[in-house]
């Protein structure tokens, strides 16, 4: 009777043995904060198993309006390496990374990359281009690699393998668009958070809201959006996964626009959702936009 | 003709002008009356309170089922019910007065709903999910709103009465009757009613905005209560037509616009309002002799 029970107390001692030491591997692997999900993904994909990444501004959540929480300082403060992605769009993290007295290392994911300038201020949805996403992915990687040489060869062949998958998913947007008629590739979106792939794909985007989501329309922008929505005859117009449908769902009522379906901008879906990785992202909204576009206006 | 590509075409021309106009009018029907009713009661501040309590009410139904209209709503008119009743039987059965008891239960409501928002650990921020758009009146949004209008004027009618002479003397009105205690409650709902109509189309804010400010504008017009609320009426309608018309020819937002119409109404009828305006007061008529 004494022996099993002996046997018992070995086991649980051991399993509390395991418990106390998994956290202490845990701690061995480079702790990286991302500042929202797009960036967490990157890092996640050349890092590996080799780094533990947390991000700020989760899936679905708007990375333009976050307002920082005490557990944000803290995991900041624990961290080795902070990823943002520059161009202003974080404005709320240099002082979170000051008041968290945190001595993280800030990479800046879009060094490198020229910024499409709107107005006086920096168009922060750099990633929203393939090519743009390859840059990042090299900061990533090179930011990684100083941090923790030991496992730089990891991190390269990582990031080796998929830049090779980005390259794969530029040819398949640019095959995708395309098949689109020239004349058709208009899209309204609730903000201005395509520029970018505007820009490498030709695609016209027009968005009420500007730059940020931080910005309220006016009566005017809506109805300059309807007029040229009736005038240049536009397909469709597609949601955000962060933004307040009601506006989108109005124009289109009033132009007899189609709902083309939700785009994913800043931000990506849940782990069970249309988007939870960058590159189901591009996918996801290519998608939307060929099925929207390519039966040309209603 | 350019006066009507100004101030009419807008109208004619596009649907979701039509329906903002529509909601406008619909709200300032409903909460102008409301608004001079608080003014008269020195309450003018407890529509503000009032917006607060609601906010966490509203903040809980967004995160129970996300952006829908009718969860937001109805936790919205309940946090406020809920704070409104409160207060008004502390006030009533205690010596702390509507004010400091009001003071209370908001604040306490408030950090009750920052705390679940918490909790629930959402990024999402809850002003911009809370502040409507009035140029987004889906059919839902304006069916809610004529209907909560609508539920206003007719109580509003039947409690008319008591609550008016609650207005210039309680005292009196509890030796004549006991319909005081029922007509304020059922006033206070009137006011969460109306905040949370107004949270729809114009953000929490504005909506005690376009509330209180009307009323303030008919002090300077009228001396009796029939003429406050019919110049509080009209010229809550007028500054939502104006703020449309203003958003629509220049960039500002649609919310503020109005607002900003009614605050310079407010400034012309503080200086030039027939009772106690300013320049009114330097410069008196003559009396009338006999």
């Amino acid at each position: 009777m004494v022996q099993p029970m002996r046997r018992f107390r070995f086991c649980l001692v051991g399993l509390l043995l395991a418990a106390l030491a998994s956290p202490a591997c845990a701690q061995d692997r480079l702790n990286i904060v991302a500042s929202f999900s797009i960036l967490g993904d990157f890092a996640k994909n050349v890092g590996g198993d080799r780094i533990e990444v947390s991000t700020l501004v989760g899936a679905n959540g708007d990375v333009h309006v976050y307002t920082p929480a005490p557990a944000d300082a803290k995991k900041i403060a624990d961290a080795k390496l902070v990823i943002i992605n520059g161009f202003a769009l974080e404005g709320w993290l240099p002082r979170l990374v000051q008041s968290s007295g945190s001595k993280a290392k800030i990479v800046t994911a879009t060094d490198g990359i020229a910024p499409r300038v709107l107005g006086v201020a920096d168009d922060p949805h750099a990633w929203q281009s393939v090519a743009n996403a390859k840059v990042y992915v090299a900061n990533i990687r090179d930011a990684l690699m100083a941090a923790d040489p030991s496992d730089g060869a990891v991190f390269r062949a990582n990031a080796e393998g998929y830049l090779a998958k980005l390259d794969g998913l530029d040819r398949d947007v640019r095959t995708a668009m395309a098949q689109i008629p020239p004349a058709h590739r208009k899209v309204i979106s609730t903000h201005d958070a395509f520029g970018y792939f505007a820009a490498a794909y030709g695609v016209e985007f027009i968005a009420p809201l500007g730059v940020s989501t931080d910005s309220e329309p006016s009566a005017r922008d809506i109805a300059a959006i309807i007029t040229q929505i009736r005038a240049a005859k536009i397909p469709a117009v597609f949601l955000e996964n962060i933004s307040d449908p009601r506006l989108m769902q109005r124009i289109a009522a009033e132009t007899g626009a189609r709902i083309g379906g939700t785009l994913y901008s800043d931000s990506l879906s849940g782990e069970k959702g249309e988007a939870p990785t960058y590159i189901d992202m591009v996918r996801h909204n290519i998608k939307a936009l060929t099925d929207a576009l390519d039966q040309g206006p209603p | 003709m350019v006066l009507y590509d100004a101030l009419i075409a807008p109208f004619t021309e596009f649907e979701f002008m039509r329906r903002a106009l529509a909601a406008v009018i619909a709200l300032a029907l409903g909460g102008a009356p409301i608004g001079v009713f608080l003014m008269l009661r020195r309450m003018s501040l407890v529509g503000d309170a009032m917006a607060h309590a609601i906010l966490p009410g509203a903040a809980i139904g967004f995160l129970l089922s996300g952006l829908n209209l009718f969860a937001m709503t109805t936790g919205g008119l309940i946090a406020g019910f809920m704070v409104a009743i409160l207060a008004g039987v502390v006030a009533r059965n205690t010596e702390l007065k509507e004010d400091a008891s009001l003071a209370t239960f908001y604040l306490t409501s408030l950090a009750l709903g920052v705390t679940i928002v918490s909790i629930k650990g959402t990024n999402i921020d809850l002003l911009h999910v809370l502040f409507g758009d009035i140029l987004a009146m889906d059919d839902p949004t304006l069916l809610v709103i004529a209907f909560n209008t609508t539920v206003t004027l007719v109580v509003l009618a039947v409690i008319y009465r008591p609550l008016v002479i609650e207005c210039v003397d309680p005292v009196f009105l509890r030796t004549v009757s006991r319909a005081g205690a029922p007509a304020h409650l059922a006033f206070l709902a009137l006011v969460v009613v109306n905040l949370v109509n107004g949270f729809h189309a114009l953000g929490t804010l504005l909506a005690v905005g376009l509330m209180i400010l009307p009323a303030g504008i008919a002090r300077f017009w009228s001396r009796d209560i029939t003429g406050m609320i019919t110049i509080a009426v009209i010229s809550a309608i007028v500054s939502g037509y104006l703020g449309l018309v203003l958003s629509f020819q220049t960039k500002v937002p649609s919310g503020p616009a109005i607002i900003l119409v009614a605050a310079v109404l407010y400034v012309v009828s503080v200086l030039f309002g027939n009772v106690s305006g300013l320049v009114r007061q330097m410069f008196p008529a003559p009396h009338l002799e006999a």
